[in-house]
C-alpha cells in the first residue's frame, strides 16, 4: 500500500516509461545565459562598472605625479589601470555573484534544468567579461591621453578585453563556488582584485624578487604585458601575442576548473 | 463588550480561491494505477556539525527516514508536514539535487539517485529561492527558463508568452523580479517551471505569500495541464487548508518520516471520533481555575488561543462547563469543529509543539 513501508510483495520499484526530454545543447543555453546575465546589468550592475572606470581613472591621476610622459613605466601604468578594469568586474564582482548565489540556493534553479555546466559558467563569464569593455576603452584612452601615449594600437583590447576576460573571470567563479562561504567568495575576490592592482599598475622593475615571482603567477600579468608593449613605437608582436596565448591559456584552465566547481556546487 | 459569539460548526470557511477548479469529481488519479516516481526506502543523514566558536555543535539529524511513496499518473500528491519536518529535503533528493544515503528513486523508468541529471528532463522543479531569476525581468526569466530547458528560442517565446498570458502576468511582464511584490515573485518563478512541458511538476510551497487571484491562477494552471497532458503534481505544503483542497492525496511527513498517506478525506476518517475545540481568550486564560487547568493538559496553545482534540461528550461537557463558569468571562470567542489535517497529524504522533509549524490560511 501506497505510503506505508514493509507492506506488499514488491520493494521494487516499477515506474511507467517516460521519454527524456531533450537536454539544451551547449552554444543555445550558454547565449541564453549569456543574455539573460547581460540583462541584469540594467539593474544591478552599471554603478558598479562606474566605480570600476573611476577606480582606474582615478589611479592613473595618481601615478600622474610620479611617472613621466610617455616612458615606460607609463606604458605599464596605462596597460596596468585598463587591465584592473577587467579584474574588479571579472574577477571580485563574480565571484561575488557565484558566492552568493550558491550560498542562497541560486543554484537549484540550473541544476534542475538540463542545461551543461560549461554554458552557465561560461555565459556567466561573457557577461561579465563583456561589462568590462566600456570601462576598460575608456581607462585606455583617457590613458593615452594623459600619458602622450600613442593611441594608435589600442585596438589590440579586442584581444586583451576577452582573454584576460576569460582567466580572470575563470578564476573568479571558480573562487565563488568553492569558497565555503559567501563571504570567503567576496574576500578572495577582493584580494585578487588588490594583487591586479599592485602586480599590475606599479612598474615591475623596482619589485623584489618574490613579488615579481608572485606577478608572474598572477593571470592579469599576461594581458597588462600584452597591452604595454603595443605602446612602443615598433612593438614585438610576437611578444605581445605570446603573452595573449598564456592569458589564453590560463583562460581555458580557470574556465574548466570553474565548470568543475559549479558540478561540485550544484549537486550536493 | 459582548459575550462569546455563537459556535461554529463549519471547521474553518474555506475561501473560494483554495477551491480547486477542476472539472472532474471522478477520482483522485485518472489513471489509476500507473505509477510515475515510486521512492523506496530513501534514507537521508546530515552529519553532525562541530560547533563552532559561540555556537553550540549540532547533532546528526536523520532529515529522511526510510521513505516509501508512490506517485500516481495525473494526481496532485502532497507533503505535509510543519517547517523542518523534512519535505524540502525529500524533495530534493527527488529532483536529483540531493544524494540520499540509501534507497531508490525511481520517475517513469528512470533511477535518479543513480542518474540525477535526468531529473532535469523529466520533471520541472520550483524550489523556494528565486535568486537566480531575481534580477531578470518575469519576461526574460520566463523565456530563459525556457531555452535551459532545450526549447529553440522560437518555442521558449511562444510558451513565455502563453504561460504570462494564462497567469495573468502581462503588466508585471517588463519588471524585473527584484522589484516586483513577494507572491508576484513566486508567481513569475511559477511561470518560469511551466515553461517548456514536463509531465511532473514538483512544487515546493508554490503559493507562499500570494493573494487570493495568484493563488486561483496557479490552481487553476495545474487543473488545466493535469487534464490536458495527465500532467502529474507533487506539491510541498505546511498549509492545512490548502492540502484539504486542491491535493487528492497527502502524505503526512514529521521528523523525516512518512507517519501516514491516504486522501485528505481518508486520513480525516481517521481522527472523525473526534471534535476540535478553540478556545480564544480575552487576555491570558484564567489558569488559577480548575476547570481551565484540567483543559491545559490537552491544549495546544498559541498566545490567546487553545486548540484541543476531545471525544465529542469531553468536548459538551467542557464548553458546558466553561460557559456556565466563571471561565465564561475571560473567554472572547470559542468554536467546536469537526477534524482537520492538523488533528491527525497529532492524532498520529505529530510533536505538539512542532505542530504550530502548519498554517491554516
Amino acid at each position: 500500500m501506497v505510503g506505508e513501508r514493509g507492506v506488499g510483495a514488491s520493494s521494487s520499484a516499477r515506474t511507467a516509461d517516460g521519454a527524456l526530454a531533450p537536454a539544451a545543447r551547449l552554444l543555445p543555453s550558454l547565449a541564453a545565459v549569456y543574455r539573460a546575465q547581460l540583462s541584469r546589468a540594467r539593474v544591478a550592475r552599471i554603478p558598479l562598472l562606474f566605480v570600476a572606470t573611476f577606480q582606474s581613472v582615478g589611479i592613473m591621476v595618481l601615478m600622474r605625479g610620479v611617472v613621466d610622459r610617455g616612458s615606460s613605466e607609463a606604458q605599464s601604468v596605462v596597460a596596468g589601470s585598463a587591465v584592473l578594469v577587467v579584474a574588479f568586474v571579472a574577477l571580485n564582482l563574480l565571484a561575488q555573484y557565484f558566492g552568493q548565489l550558491r550560498a542562497a540556493g541560486g543554484l537549484d534553479h540550473y541544476a534542475t534544468l538540463p542545461v551543461p555546466p560549461a554554458s552557465v559558467v561560461l555565459g556567466a563569464a561573457g557577461a561579465y567579461a563583456s561589462f568590462t569593455v566600456p570601462g576598460t576603452l575608456v581607462t585606455g584612452v583617457v590613458g593615452c591621453v594623459m600619458f602622450d601615449l600613442p593611441l594608435g594600437h589600442l585596438w589590440v583590447l579586442a584581444a586583451v578585453i576577452p582573454l584576460a576576460g576569460a582567466a580572470l573571470s575563470g578564476l573568479g567563479a571558480a573562487l565563488g563556488l568553492l569558497a565555503p562561504r559567501p563571504e570567503l567568495a567576496t574576500l578572495l575576490g577582493q584580494l585578487g582584485m588588490s594583487a591586479a592592482l599592485l602586480l599590475g599598475v606599479l612598474p615591475a622593475d623596482r619589485m623584489p624578487e618574490v613579488v615579481r615571482f608572485a606577478r608572474d603567477l598572477l593571470p592579469s600579468t599576461y594581458g597588462v604585458e600584452a597591452f604595454a608593449r603595443t605602446f612602443g613605437h615598433h612593438p614585438n608582436w610576437p611578444d605581445v601575442l605570446l603573452d595573449l596565448g598564456v592569458c589564453g591559456a590560463v583562460g581555458v584552465a580557470s574556465l574548466a576548473v570553474a565548470t568543475w566547481a559549479y558540478r561540485r556546487a550544484a549537486v550536493r | 463588550m459582548s459575550g462569546p459569539r455563537t459556535p461554529s460548526r463549519t471547521p474553518y470557511p474555506v475561501p473560494s480561491f483554495l477551491v480547486s477548479t477542476r472539472t472532474s469529481e471522478a477520482g483522485p488519479a485518472q489513471d489509476t494505477g500507473t505509477v510515475v516516481c515510486a521512492v523506496r526506502g530513501l534514507t537521508k543523514t546530515y552529519p553532525a556539525a562541530r560547533g563552532r566558536r559561540g555556537a553550540p555543535s549540532a547533532p546528526a539529524v536523520r532529515a529522511t527516514d526510510d521513505v516509501r511513496l508512490d506517485i500516481r499518473r495525473g494526481e496532485i500528491f502532497g507533503l505535509l508536514g510543519p517547517n523542518g519536518a523534512g519535505k524540502s529535503t525529500l524533495v530534493r533528493q527527488l529532483t536529483g539535487l540531493l544524494r540520499p544515503d540509501a534507497g531508490t528513486v525511481e520517475i517513469l523508468g528512470h533511477d535518479i539517485v543513480r542518474h540525477p541529471d535526468r531529473a532535469a528532463r523529466l520533471l520541472a522543479y520550483l524550489g523556494q529561492e528565486s535568486t537566480a531569476l531575481d534580477e531578470l525581468t518575469v519576461s526574460l526569466a520566463a523565456e530563459t527558463t525556457g531555452r535551459l530547458r532545450g526549447l529553440p528560442l522560437k518555442d521558449a517565446r511562444a510558451e513565455r508568452d502563453a504561460v504570462i498570458e494564462e497567469l495573468g502576468l502581462g503588466p508585471i511582464a517588463a519588471r524585473p523580479l527584484k522589484k516586483i511584490s513577494g507572491g508576484q515573485r513566486r508567481l513569475a518563478c511559477f511561470a518560469a517551471a511551466l515553461v517548456g512541458e514536463r509531465p511532473l511538476l514538483v512544487l515546493d510551497e508554490p503559493t507562499t505569500g500570494m493573494d487570493p487571484v495568484a493563488r486561483r491562477a496557479v490552481w487553476a494552471a495545474v487543473d488545466r495541464r493535469r487534464a490536458e497532458r495527465g500532467t502529474t503534481v507533487l506539491l510541498v505544503t505546511h498549509n492545512v487548508i490548502e492540502a484539504e483542497t486542491v491535493l487528492d492525496r497527502v502524505a503526512v511527513v514529521d521528523r523525516g518520516r512518512v507517519i501516514a498517506c491516504d486522501t485528505p478525506a481518508g486520513l480525516k476518517q481517521q481522527v472523525a471520533s473526534e471534535v476540535r475545540v478553540e478556545l480564544v481568550w480575552r487576555e491570558a486564560a484564567p489558569t488559577g481555575l480548575a476547570e481551565v487547568d484540567a483543559l491545559r493538559e490537552h491544549a495546544v496553545e498559541a498566545g490567546r488561543r487553545w486548540s484541543l482534540r476531545l471525544a465529542p461528550d469531553e468536548a459538551r461537557t467542557a464548553v458546558a462547563t466553561l460557559t456556565g463558569g466563571p471561565a465564561f468571562d475571560h473567554l472572547d470567542d470559542f468554536s467546536l469543529a469537526t477534524p482537520s489535517l492538523e488533528d491527525v497529524y497529532l492524532a498520529l504522533g505529530g510533536s505538539r509543539s512542532d505542530v504550530k509549524g502548519l498554517v491554516k490560511a
